[in-house]
């Protein structure tokens, strides 16, 4: 067999590879679309569920979930930027900022379902918020804040030093510099690590099971200290615990869900897209 | 005349290695020194410690004393402070990433200036002593980032001018730029004179001949010779120094 041959082959292993993975993606989403379109109607995203769910519409659980993600926001995004900035500008490097930094990659790695009993022990019981809209937010932005710190590092790290050495040369101090010439540069990477970090906390279930979701609840939360139904463990219950739902029913609140982390993705995307051409350096 | 800058056998050292070594030398209010020399020799460096930029490497120690007007940079002048009289011009064109306005008024905003009209004077009057105001004056809102190189260099001057500093610091302001834009560089930088000290290092000893007062000669981190730019050009004391400057070295 000769170079080209070998060549050829190659190739084609990789191209193979590539739709392999591409494939079940495809593939979910299309049984989902399909499955799922026909119970898309306003009636559906706009009615609260009746009959014991096996009726009516999904709006509570679509609120819920739009209350969880900017609660979450509210409190990882600030926590996050802070620290990053800290971290990044401040923090000289030394052993306390390295255990910050291992503790940060271990954080992201722990499984979600540890970070609901966290929640559950510290915010509903310990705090006594309650299964509640706060102690829901609180741990999905506990869960989301090591995606946005280590965006945020990423995005200030990636301004010239060239920038800040301009800025002390011309006598501003620390805070300075960071507020009027680094954070502005690196709001676009925040902004598009945030959204991700958000995306992926409207889809967790294990995190709001205990300390926020409600299983029924055909109502609209009055305050933060209120239960919500959410989407995720809204799918949960319709496949598992509740006999009887029809198929298009279940289909269909998935396909919600999948759009809103969908929209929220491709906006990430976009807003990278058009940051980087008006960048100016 | 009055010594604006006086280094007193000043060392300087990165990672315990020294680069600079026992320094002694004045600056004059209103001249041009300009300070030539080899890579390595610690003219960058030298100019650095001047407004204290090496305070952001954790590596940097140093040795000796450096007086503005009679006070201890080190210890008697706050560093913000200090920065804001003794002030630098990168050898790099360096812009920031905002409208030509914001880069001028850049400086004044840090230091508490609000007032508009304020900020529109120091900004014609900035770009007018860098000789850019005519080139630029109809579109002050434009990223800088759209200046040629020689443009944007004479706006990082103006930007240095804008707070209002005593001592303008250069790091081979030059080493981009085409001889015209280096001729229009240098201009700005005799009319200057009037107002402000200037220190200038430089690889180009044409350039220092042409406009400083005094050169100062550095040779491995040690000051070789410092005297009237005339006569270290045709009669320097040291033999090291007419090398250089014949092109022997370096």
């Amino acid at each position: 067999m000769n170079a080209k041959q070998m060549q050829n082959i190659v190739f084609w292993l990789m191209a193979a590879i590539t739709v392999l993975i591409i494939l079940p993606v495809v593939i979910i989403f299309l049984i989902i679309i399909f499955n799922g379109y026909s119970a898309l109607s306003p009636e559906f995203i706009l009615s609260i569920p009746r009959m014991g769910m096996k009726a009516g519409g999904i709006f509570p659980a679509i609120i819920g979930t739009v209350y969880l993600i900017l609660g979450t926001m509210l409190f990882s995004l600030p926590l996050g930027v802070l620290a990053a900035i800290y971290l990044t500008e401040y923090a000289t490097e030394n052993w306390l900022t390295r255990i910050i930094e291992i503790a940060i990659v271990n954080l992201a790695g722990v499984p979600s379902i540890v970070y609901g009993l966290f929640g559950l022990g510290l915010f509903v019981m310990f705090l006594n918020f309650g299964a509640s809209i706060l102690a829901g937010s609180l741990t999905l932005a506990i869960m989301t804040l090591p995606v946005i710190i280590t965006a945020s590092r990423e995005a200030l790290m990636a301004v010239p030093k060239s920038f800040r050495e301009v800025s002390y040369s011309l006598g501003a101090s620390r805070w300075q510099t960071v507020w009027k010439v680094v954070l502005p540069n690196a709001i676009p990477g925040i902004i598009t690590g945030t959204i991700l970090g958000l995306s992926r906390a409207a889809g967790e279930t294990a995190p709001i099971l205990f300390t926020v979701a409600a299983f029924y609840l055909p109502k609209l939360p009055a305050s933060i200290f209120d239960q919500v139904m959410a989407l995720p463990y809204h799918i949960y219950v319709l496949s598992t615990q509740v006999p009887n739902v029809p198929e298009r029913t279940q289909y269909g609140t998935i396909l919600v869900l999948i759009l809103i982390v969908f929209v929220m993705n491709i906006s990430a995307s976009y807003l990278r897209a058009y940051f980087r051409k008006r960048k100016l350096w | 005349m009055v010594a604006k800058i006086r280094a007193e056998d000043l060392e300087v050292f990165f990672e315990k290695k020294k680069f600079l070594g026992k320094v002694k030398l004045e600056i004059e209010t209103n001249e041009i020194l300009a300070i030539i020399g080899p890579a390595n020799s610690g003219k960058t460096t030298f100019l650095k410690t001047l407004n204290r930029m090496h305070d952001l490497n954790p590596d940097f120690s140093m040795q000796g004393r450096v007086y503005l007007d009679e006070q201890d940079i080190f210890r008697e002048i706050d560093v913000l402070t200090l920065r804001k009289r003794v002030a630098m011009v990168f050898a790099l064109p360096l812009p920031l990433p905002m409208s030509i306005y914001d880069n001028v008024t850049y400086g004044p905003r840090i230091h508490g200036i609000k007032n508009k009209a304020q900020l529109d004077e120091i900004v014609e009057r900035c770009l007018k002593d860098s000789y850019l105001w005519e080139e630029v004056k109809d579109r002050l809102n434009t990223p800088a980032f759209n200046l040629s190189g020689g443009q944007q260099q004479r706006l990082c001057i103006s930007r240095t001018l804008a707070v209002d500093p005593e001592v303008i610091l250069y790091d081979e302001p030059c080493s981009g730029l085409d001889p015209i834009s280096t001729a229009k560089v240098e201009d700005a930088m005799r009319v200057l004179k009037q107002k402000y000290t200037q220190v200038l290092v430089t690889n180009n000893t044409k350039q220092a001949a042409r406009i400083s007062d005094r050169t100062a000669f550095f040779l491995m981190g040690e000051l070789i010779e410092i005297g009237p730019t005339s006569r270290i050009f045709t009669k320097p004391g040291d033999k090291r120094t007419d090398d250089y400057i014949a092109g022997r070295f370096g």
